[in-house]
C-alpha cells in the first residue's frame, strides 16, 4: 500500500521530461524535478525499499516484522495518540479562538494580535519551546511554583509531569493552535453573515444554523487541517526531545536514536521505522481527501 | 448584544493566558540567575559565549544560502509553470507538500544513509544541510510564490515584455522579480525563521548550528536556556513582523508553521 | 388595523442615528417599497422588521401584535436577501425545505411543498442542483421559493434583483409582482432603483439621511413629489433658474421669457430668484405660437441622444439647460445641432421649490 502511494508520486512527474526530450519547453522544470528527485524522492525510496532488504541487499520482511514488537508498538501508538489528541484540541480550541475573534463582536485590533501572535507561536517551537515550558510546568517552573506556593498544590505528586503524555500534548498545543487559527480564519471569512441570517429567518435555532450550514460548510477545512495537525505532531522531533532529553518513547524519538546508532544498531529496523511513519502519513491525509471529497460534494 | 460577547471574550482571555503564561514564567526565570535578586545575568553569559555567536553566525549563514537556493530553484519553475506549463501545477503543488507526509527525521535520514558512501559522500559537506533545509522550505516557498504569481498577470507582463525586446533572463530579473517582492520576502523570512533554530537535521548531520547550540545549554546550564528561549521568541516575532510588514493588507499570507 | 404597523421608529449606530422617526401602516396584501440611495436607511429599516436589528425605540406590530423583541427565528417573516444567500452545502430542494425541516415537518409534508414552489418560481426540474450550478436569476428564484415555502406573514425583499443584468431584471421583477398577487402576501421591498419601485409599488416610502421623504402611490411620488429630493431622485428632472414676475398671477420669467405657473407663488416675492422644475417628458415641440394657455420657451438645439424608442433633446437657454423627450417617429425629421426650437409645457407641469432646498437636495 505504501509503496503504491509513493510509488505514484515518484513516477508521475519524472518520465516526462526524458519521453518528450525534443520538447524545449520541458527544459525549463528540469532543475527543480532534479532537486526534487536527488534530496526527496531518492532518500524517501531509499528508506522504502531498505525496508524491504536484509544486510546482504536480498529481500525480507523481517524489518517489517521486528516493527511488532511492543516497544516499537507502543512508540507508534504514544505518537498517534500525541498527535490525534493536539491535532482534535489544537481544531477545537483554534477554531474556537479564530471564531471569538473574528465573529465574536469584538475590537477588530484583538484579532489583529491573535493573528500575530498566532504567525509567531506557529514557528515558535522545537527546543525554544522545550525551554519554555520546562520554565513553566517543570519541577521548579512558575506555575508549578504557583500552584504549590499559593493553592499548596503539588502537579508532580498529583501525577502530573511534562515530560510525559499530557506534558509534552500541553506543549505541543503551543505551537498547533495558532496555526490551526492561520488556516480557519480565511474559512471563517467565508461563511456569509446572511447564511446565518437566512437561517434565523426560516426559524433555525442557533443550533441547527451549526449543525446544519456552518459546520457542514466547514468541514472540509477543518478536516483538512486536522490531518495537517496530526503530522504537524506526528513528525515533530526537535520539541519532544529538548523537553525529556530523549527518553519519551516517540516514533521520531526511536528513528533520531537509531540514527545516532545508540540502540540495537539495525539499521534494517530504522528503514521499516520511517517507512510506517510514512506509510501512516500518507494514509491518513488519504483518508482525510476522501472525507473532504463525501463532505464538499456540494463543490463539484 | 452583551451576552453574545460574553463568550468570545472567555474564549480570546483563556487562549491569552495560554499564550502569555509560559512566556512571562520563561522570562522570570531567564532573571534568576543571581540568588535573591532578578537580573540579565543569563543574557550576559549567553551573548558573551563566543559558541552563542559562532552558531548563531552559522546558521544565519545557512538560512542565506538556503534562501538562495530555495527562490533559485521555487522562482522559475513556479513561473515557467504558470506560464508554459499549467498542466503540471497540481504535480509541483503535490511535490512541495510532501515534506508533510516525510519528516524531516526521516528525510535526514535517507540523506545520511545515500550520501555517506560512493558515488555521492556529501555528508562531510555542509551543502547536504543546506539541500535538507531547501527541501523543508518548499511548502511555505512554493505557496508565496505561488500566491503572488496568482496576483498578477503573468502572461501579459511576459508578452509585453517580449514585444519589447526582452530576453527571459531579463524578464525574470526586471519584471517577474520586481513584482513577486512581497511573496519572495514572505517565504524568505518564513524559510529564515525555520531554518534559524532547526535542530533536527542539523543535529544528526552533526553541524554546530544555533539548534544543537541550545540543546546543548539545555543540557548543561539552569537559566541560560530560558533566556535562550526569549531570544529565539523575539527572533521569530521580528521575522513574522518583517513578513507583515511586507505583506500589509494581506497579514495571514503564507504564514505556516516550521519545523518541531 | 393596519397588517404591518411602524411607529415611530428609530435606530441609531452609536452616535449616528440610521433611521429616525419612522412610521408605516400596511395593508394586508399591500406592496410597499422602500425607495432611497445607499445609506438611507431602507436595509437598516428592513432588517429591524426582520428582527436582525433591534430599535433604538419605537414599536413593530405585525396583526396587532408587538413583535418589536421577538428573536427573528420566532417572526415567521420571510426574507430575500440581496446575495441570495442560498446554502451553498445543499441542494435546491434542500434550500427549499430548510424552513420546514427546523419546523419539524415530515418528509412528505416538506416535499410536497418544495414541489409546489418549484413549480411556483417555475423551476420545477432544478430540486436535485447546487446553488452555484445556477445562474443568478435561478438562484434569486430559488431564495423567493425558500422565503414563502414556510408561508409567511410578511414577505421582505433586500434588493433583490440589483446583483442581475437588466433582462432578467425585468422578467423576474414581471414575475415577482405576479406571484405577490397571487399569494397576496404583504410584502415590503427595498430598492434604489426608482423605476423598479415605480412599476412595482402600491405605495413607495421615499427615504433620505435616515429620514421619510415622503409615502404615496407611484402616480403620487412621480407626479406630485413633496420635497426637492423626492423630484431630483424619482424620475428626472429640468431645473431652471427663473425670476418672480407678479407673484400672484403665478408669473416667471426665464432668460427673459415669460412663463406661468398653475397657482400663485404665495411664499415669493417679486423680483426674488428662485429654482422651478420640469420633467423632461412633459415638454414638447411645436413649431409655431399657436396662443393656448402653455408655457413656452425658445432655445437652441444643443445636442440630440438617440435612445431608442425616445429622443433626448439637450436645448440651450443661455444660462439654462434643458432636457426634453419626443417619441421617435423614422418619418418625421430629427433636430439638427444648432437648431432653434420652441418648446412648451402645460403650466401645471411647473414644479416649484425655493432655490435654497433644491439646491440642498442635488
Amino acid at each position: 500500500m505504501a509503496e503504491k502511494v509513493f510509488e505514484k508520486a515518484v513516477t508521475l512527474p519524472v518520465p516526462r521530461p526524458r519521453t518528450r526530450v525534443i520538447n524545449l519547453t520541458w527544459l525549463g522544470v528540469v532543475p527543480f524535478f532534479a532537486f526534487s528527485l536527488l534530496f526527496l524522492f531518492l532518500p524517501s525510496l531509499y528508506l522504502v525499499f531498505g525496508s524491504f532488504q536484509d544486510e546482504t541487499g536480498s529481500f525480507t520482511l523481517a524489518n517489517i516484522g521486528d516493527l511488532f514488537q511492543p516497544f516499537i508498538l507502543n512508540s507508534y501508538w504514544l505518537s498517534i495518540q500525541v498527535s490525534g489528541v493536539t491535532a482534535i484540541g489544537g481544531v477545537i480550541f483554534g477554531f474556537g479562538l479564530a471564531y471569538a475573534s473574528i465573529r465574536g463582536g469584538l475590537p477588530r485590533w484583538i484579532r489583529g494580535a491573535l493573528m500575530t501572535f498566532s504567525g509567531v507561536a506557529s514557528n515558535f517551537a522545537g527546543i525554544p519551546l522545550a525551554f519554555a515550558f520546562i520554565a513553566t510546568l517543570g519541577r521548579t517552573g512558575f506555575v508549578t511554583l504557583l500552584f504549590k506556593n499559593v493553592l499548596g498544590l503539588s502537579l508532580y505528586n498529583g501525577g502530573f509531569s511534562l515530560y510525559t503524555f499530557w506534558g509534552l500534548s500541553l506543549t505541543y498545543m503551543y505551537f498547533q493552535f495558532p496555526l490551526m487559527v492561520l488556516i480557519i480564519a480565511p474559512a471563517i471569512d467565508g461563511l456569509k453573515r446572511q447564511w446565518r441570517e437566512a437561517a434565523e429567518n426560516l426559524g433555525a435555532t442557533s443550533f441547527q444554523y451549526w449543525r446544519y450550514i456552518a459546520l457542514p460548510i466547514l468541514s472540509p477545512a477543518l478536516l483538512g487541517t486536522g490531518v495537517l495537525l496530526f503530522g504537524n505532531a506526528f513528525g515533530a522531533y526537535a520539541t519532544a526531545f529538548a523537553l525529556t532529553s530523549g527518553t519519551i518513547n516517540l516514533v521520531t524519538i526511536q528513528i533520531g536514536a537509531e540514527i545516532r546508532g545508540d540502540v540495537l544498531h539495525n539499521p534494517g529496523l530504522g528503514y521499516a521505522l520511517a517507512l510506517g511513519m510514512i506509510v501512516i502519513m500518507a494514509v491518513s491525509i488519504s483518508i482525510s481527501l476522501w472525507l473532504q471529497q463525501r463532505t464538499a460534494r456540494w463543490l463539484q | 448584544m452583551k451576552k453574545q460577547r460574553f463568550w468570545p471574550l472567555m474564549m480570546i482571555l483563556l487562549g491569552a493566558f495560554y499564550f502569555l503564561i509560559p512566556l512571562y514564567a520563561t522570562f522570570e526565570f531567564s532573571l534568576r540567575e543571581r540568588r535573591g535578586e532578578y537580573s540579565f545575568d543569563a543574557y550576559g553569559n549567553v551573548l558573551g559565549d563566543p559558541q552563542f555567536r559562532d552558531s548563531f553566525v552559522y546558521s544565519v549563514l545557512l538560512a542565506l544560502a538556503t534562501i538562495v537556493v530555495s527562490l533559485l530553484l521555487i522562482v522559475p519553475t513556479a513561473f515557467w509553470v504558470h506560464l508554459k506549463l499549467p498542466r503540471l501545477r497540481p504535480v509541483i503543488e503535490f511535490i512541495t507538500l510532501l515534506p508533510f507526509v516525510v519528516p524531516p527525521i526521516v528525510l535526514v535520514f535517507g540523506l545520511i544513509r545515500i550520501y555517506s558512501r560512493p558515488p555521492f559522500v556529501l555528508v562531510s559537506s555542509p551543502a547536504l544541510l543546506v539541500a535538507g533545509y531547501v527541501v523543508l522550505s518548499f511548502p511555505y516557498m512554493y505557496r508565496a510564490v505561488d500566491t503572488g504569481l496568482r496576483a498578477i498577470d503573468v502572461r501579459s507582463l511576459t508578452e509585453a515584455a517580449q514585444s519589447l525586446g526582452a530576453g527571459w533572463l531579463t524578464i525574470l530579473l526586471h519584471v517577474i522579480f520586481p513584482n513577486l517582492r512581497v511573496s519572495l520576502l514572505n517565504g524568505a523570512f518564513l524559510t529564515f525563521a525555520i531554518v534559524l533554530g532547526e535542530f533536527t537535521m542539523a543535529t544528526m548531520l552533526n553541524w554546530p548550528t544555533f539548534g544543537p547550540y541550545l540543546a546543548l545549554v539545555g543540557q548543561n546550564r539552569a537559566y541560560e536556556p530560558a533566556a535562550l528561549a526569549i531570544l529565539s521568541f523575539g527572533l521569530t516575532w521580528i521575522c513574522v513582523g518583517l513578513i507583515q510588514l511586507f505583506s500589509r493588507g494581506s497579514p495571514e499570507q503564507g504564514q505556516l508553521a516550521g519545523t518541531h | 388595523m393596519a397588517f404591518l404597523e411602524l411607529e415611530n421608529i428609530r435606530k441609531s449606530f452609536g452616535a449616528t442615528a440610521a433611521v429616525e422617526l419612522f412610521n408605516l401602516q400596511a395593508e394586508q396584501g399591500e406592496f410597499v417599497t422602500f425607495l432611497g440611495p445607499s445609506g438611507c436607511g431602507k436595509t437598516t429599516t428592513l432588517r429591524m422588521i426582520a428582527g436582525f436589528e433591534q430599535p433604538t425605540a419605537g414599536e413593530i406590530r405585525v396583526a396587532g401584535l408587538n413583535i418589536t423583541h421577538q428573536p427573528p427565528n420566532q417572526r415567521q417573516i420571510g426574507m430575500v436577501f440581496q446575495s441570495y444567500a442560498l446554502f451553498p452545502n445543499m441542494t435546491v430542494a434542500d434550500n427549499i425545505g430548510f424552513g420546514l425541516k427546523v419546523a419539524g415537518k415530515t418528509l412528505a409534508e416538506i416535499k410536497g411543498r418544495v414541489e409546489e414552489m418549484l413549480r411556483l418560481v417555475d423551476l420545477p426540474t432544478l430540486g436535485k442542483r447546487y446553488p452555484h450550478q445556477l445562474s443568478g436569476g435561478q438562484q434569486q428564484r430559488v431564495a423567493l421559493a425558500r422565503a414563502l415555502a414556510i408561508e409567511p406573514r410578511l414577505l421582505l425583499l433586500d434588493e433583490p434583483l440589483s446583483a442581475l443584468d437588466a433582462k432578467i431584471r425585468i422578467s423576474l421583477r414581471n414575475e415577482l409582482r405576479a406571484i405577490q398577487r397571487r399569494l397576496g402576501i404583504t410584502t415590503i421591498y427595498v430598492t434604489h432603483d426608482q423605476e423598479e419601485a415605480l412599476s412595482l409599488s402600491d405605495r413607495i416610502v421615499v427615504m433620505n439621511a435616515g429620514q421619510v421623504e415622503q409615502i404615496g402611490p407611484p402616480f403620487e411620488i412621480y407626479n406630485f413629489p413633496a420635497t426637492p429630493f423626492v423630484a431630483r431622485f424619482v424620475g428626472t428632472l429640468n431645473v431652471l433658474q427663473a425670476r418672480v414676475v407678479d407673484q400672484t398671477q403665478g408669473h416667471l420669467e426665464i432668460n427673459g421669457q415669460p412663463i406661468y405657473t398653475a397657482k400663485s407663488l404665495s411664499n415669493a416675492k417679486n423680483g426674488e430668484r428662485l429654482s422651478v422644475a420640469v420633467r423632461p417628458e412633459m415638454i414638447g415641440v411645436i413649431q409655431a405660437d399657436d396662443g393656448t394657455a402653455h408655457n413656452q420657451l425658445h432655445g437652441t438645439v444643443e445636442d440630440v441622444m438617440f435612445l431608442g424608442a425616445v429622443v433626448r433633446v439637450r436645448l440651450s437657454l443661455s444660462e439654462n439647460t434643458l432636457f426634453f423627450d419626443t417619441f421617435n417617429n423614422p418619418h418625421l425629421e430629427m433636430p439638427r445641432l444648432g437648431q432653434s426650437l420652441t418648446v412648451r409645457f402645460p403650466r401645471e407641469a411647473v414644479l416649484m421649490f425655493d432655490a435654497d432646498s433644491l439646491s440642498r437636495s442635488l
